[in-house]
Parts: structure tokens; C-alpha cells; sequence
């Protein structure tokens, strides 16, 4: 019988931006999205731009953006490595709207994706 | 006030306003290698992780990769040198400079061509003054890095490695930088990142003969290989970009705490050297007066007679 929660470390590469214990964290990886839940079998991912979704072992729901990176999982322990990630009461929703009018404004396509991911991940809050 | 006296006293006024502005520097420097270190701490849970995971495809599968495989016969090495935009930090950017270029004879003695990559305002200095070939440098961020600047680096530096060496690619990243290991000591060091010596990076991220799980790759493991690998130079660029700004600061604030004593010292001597010669003038005065008056007496005493 496998524990009952899992240990989450959501780190972006200056600096850790959550961590603590989870019941199913929800990640969306370049083949899909992928659940993982306690006792999953070791995995290693590679994310796409997208919202992570943990349910935290006291019934809380944290959402995240993460802009792509990393999922590792193993001995229940699961490491999600993103170059940018923010919680999403982190994200300004004000900001990030006219960030994705200005990006789409001049064409950028990656600032674009980067504002369109933190809206979603507002979205599943 | 005599010509000697005057003189000390604007010297001790002029070294007095340096010690002022260095003292200035020190403690800005100090501070700032707090808000340095800090960074590094922060950046640290990224880079374990990310090592960790490099470890993992590498020994749990038995994919070949041009990142991790070492060319039978290396010609080319690009040699990434980390130094700071501005001066004034003892023997910071010489030491750097110093390990670069042992680095590049070691490796033309091997046999290798060696390319130039460099960060920072100084390092670029040295090199263009001596005409050597620089492929690309970069400055202006070299007092706070952070990850987007790593990206920028390391984007061409991957770039040179994933080309054949026959178009110009290289075969070996190596990379020079100062290590910070505490406020006293910071040590100018260089390794090799690529090709991943995979025995070396396994000995650092688990220690102690940990086994690694078998891990169920997606989508693939030659994929996740693929997307780790850039990530992870990007983050030991990241983490050796903290480092070498740490190490600056704490060399500055140390060569300027010796500028500080230094110019305290010479306050010292100079106030002494002025009083002496205040004291000169003083017992040159008091002999004139005393000589003037026994003239003057010697005087009366003839006129009386």
C-alpha cells in the first residue's frame, strides 16, 4: 500500500516556488496530460507551457504556471523544473491581459504563449 | 603656516576624502555579497534537481547522445570565461584571466583548437589588447546576472556543440570562472561541462551510493535527453554566472577594506610628519625670537656704556 500523499517541490531555476505535501499533481507533458498520484511509478517528462495543477494533501487546490521544463517523479518525491514558474495568486491578471495585447500587437508568438499560459493558469485557479 | 606644513595637511585632506569613498565602496560591496549569495542559495534546489534528472536519463538508459558522448579525436574547444564588467576588485578578473589561459595552453598542448567565449567588460579588455581572437562575448550584467542572461550565453555555446566540428562546431565546453567558498576564499576554477562526464555528475548529485530508480520516460528518453541537456548548461552557466558575482563583490569589498586601512595608515604618518613639522616651524620661530632679543640686548647693553 502506497503512502497516501506525495512530496511536491515546484522549483524555477532562481528559486523554489512551492513545496509541501500533495494527493495528485496534474502536469501537461509534450505527449499529453499526465496525472500523478502517490506510488506512481518513477517517471521522467518533459513539460509543455501550461498550467500544473496539486491538490494539496489538505484539500487545497494549488494552480501554477510553468513555462516549460521538467517532471520527475520517484520514491514519492516529485520535482516539477521549470525555467519560469509562478503561482497563480502571483499573477497580476490586469498585467498579463495587456502583456497579451501588446504581444499580440508586434507578433510575438513565445511573449504570447508565455501570457496565454498565465491566463490559464488564473483560469484554474 | 609654512610651505612644508602645508602641504602635509592638503595631502592628509586628499587622502582623507579617499578613505571616505572607499570605505563607501567596501560596504556596498558587502552588502551586495549578501544579496549574491543569497541568489546562489536560491538557484541551488533547481540545479540538484536538474542534475539529478541529467543523472537519471544517463545511467537508466543507454542512449547516445552528442551531449554526453566524447569525440574519439576532440580538435575544437570552446572555453567559456567568466569575468566582471569593472575593475577596482584586487586580483579578481587576473586570476580568472590567468586560469583561462593555462586552460587554453593545456588544451592546445593537446593537440586542440581552442575558441574564445567571454563575460564581462575585463576579460574582453585583456584579450583585444593582446589581438587574440574573442568568437563572442557579452557584458552589462555581470554585477547581477540573471537566468535570461544565462540563456543568452549559452545559446551559442550550445549551438557550437551540436554542429559538426567539421562546419566549425566544437567538440569540448570548458569553462573558467571564481568560485565562491566563503567571504575570505574564492578560487578561480575551470571544468569541463561537455560532454558530461556522467560518473563525475552522479558522484555530486547523490553522494552517498544512492541507486536511482528506474524511471518510465516520456515521451521518450532520447526526447527528455534532448530537452535536458540545454537546461542544464544553462543552469551550471546560471550557477557559475552567481558565483563569479558573489566572488567579485567579496573581492571587492576586500580590496577595498585594504585601500581603507591602507589610506588610515597613511593619515597616520602624514599627521605625524606635520606635526613635526609644525613643531619645526615652532622651535625655528622661538630660536629666531630668542636670537633677535639677545642681539637687541646685546645691543642696548653697548649703547649704555
Amino acid at each position: 500500500m502506497a503512502a497516501a500523499e506525495l512530496h511536491v517541490e515546484l522549483v524555477a531555476a532562481d528559486r523554489q516556488v512551492w513545496s509541501g505535501e500533495a494527493t495528485l499533481v496534474v502536469a501537461r507533458t509534450t505527449s499529453g496530460d499526465i496525472g500523478v498520484m502517490p506510488g506512481h511509478q518513477p517517471l521522467l517528462g518533459v513539460l509543455e507551457s501550461g498550467p500544473v495543477t496539486i491538490r494539496t494533501s489538505d484539500g487545497g487546490t494549488v494552480v501554477a504556471a510553468a513555462h516549460g521544463g521538467f517532471i520527475s517523479f520517484a520514491d514519492n518525491k516529485l520535482s516539477l523544473l521549470a525555467e519560469i514558474a509562478e503561482l497563480a495568486d502571483e499573477i497580476d491578471v490586469q498585467r498579463v491581459e495587456r502583456e497579451l495585447e501588446r504581444a499580440k500587437a508586434e507578433g510575438d508568438a513565445s511573449a504570447e504563449r508565455r501570457a496565454d499560459v498565465r491566463l490559464r493558469a488564473v483560469a484554474a485557479r | 603656516m609654512g610651505a612644508q606644513l602645508r602641504v602635509y595637511k592638503r595631502r592628509i585632506k586628499s587622502v582623507t576624502a579617499t578613505k571616505k569613498i572607499t570605505k563607501a565602496m567596501e560596504m556596498i560591496a558587502a552588502s551586495r555579497v549578501v544579496k549574491a549569495q543569497r541568489k546562489v542559495a536560491a538557484s541551488a534546489p533547481y540545479a540538484t534537481e536538474l542534475t539529478r534528472a541529467v543523472t537519471a536519463v544517463g545511467t537508466g538508459s543507454n542512449t547516445r547522445h552528442p551531449l554526453t558522448t566524447e569525440a574519439e579525436t576532440p580538435i575544437r574547444s570552446a572555453v567559456l570565461l567568466l569575468t566582471s564588467d569593472r575593475g577596482l576588485a584586487g586580483a579578481f578578473n587576473s586570476n580568472a584571466i590567468k586560469a583561462a589561459e593555462q586552460l587554453t595552453a593545456r588544451l592546445e598542448a593537446e593537440g586542440k583548437e581552442v575558441d574564445t567565449y567571454i563575460v564581462g567588460r575585463r576579460g574582453l579588455a585583456h584579450y583585444n589588447f593582446r589581438e587574440r581572437k574573442v568568437v563572442e562575448s557579452w557584458s552589462g550584467f555581470t554585477d547581477e546576472p540573471t537566468y535570461a542572461d544565462a540563456k543568452k550565453v549559452a545559446a551559442p555555446l550550445i549551438e557550437a556543440i551540436e554542429k559538426e566540428t567539421a562546419d566549425g562546431g566544437v567538440d569540448e565546453l570548458h569553462i573558467v570562472y571564481t568560485e565562491f567558498v566563503s567571504m575570505m576564499t574564492q578560487n578561480a576554477v575551470d571544468g569541463r561541462l561537455l560532454p558530461l562526464r556522467l560518473d563525475e555528475v552522479a558522484a555530486e548529485s547523490t553522494g552517498k551510493g544512492e541507486i536511482l530508480p528506474l524511471y518510465d520516460f516520456e515521451p521518450s528518453a532520447e526526447d527528455v535527453l534532448d530537452a535536458l541537456l540545454p537546461r542544464y548548461v544553462e543552469s551550471r552557466i546560471y550557477n557559475a554566472m552567481l558565483q563569479s558575482a558573489a566572488s567579485k563583490h567579496a573581492a571587492t569589498r576586500r580590496a577595498m577594506k585594504s585601500a581603507t586601512d591602507n589610506a588610515g595608515e597613511l593619515i597616520t604618518t602624514l599627521s605625524r610628519l606635520a606635526n613635526a613639522a609644525r613643531q619645526a616651524e615652532i622651535t625655528q620661530e622661538i630660536s629666531e625670537i630668542v636670537g633677535g632679543s639677545a642681539a637687541l640686548a646685546d645691543a642696548t647693553a653697548g649703547s649704555d656704556r
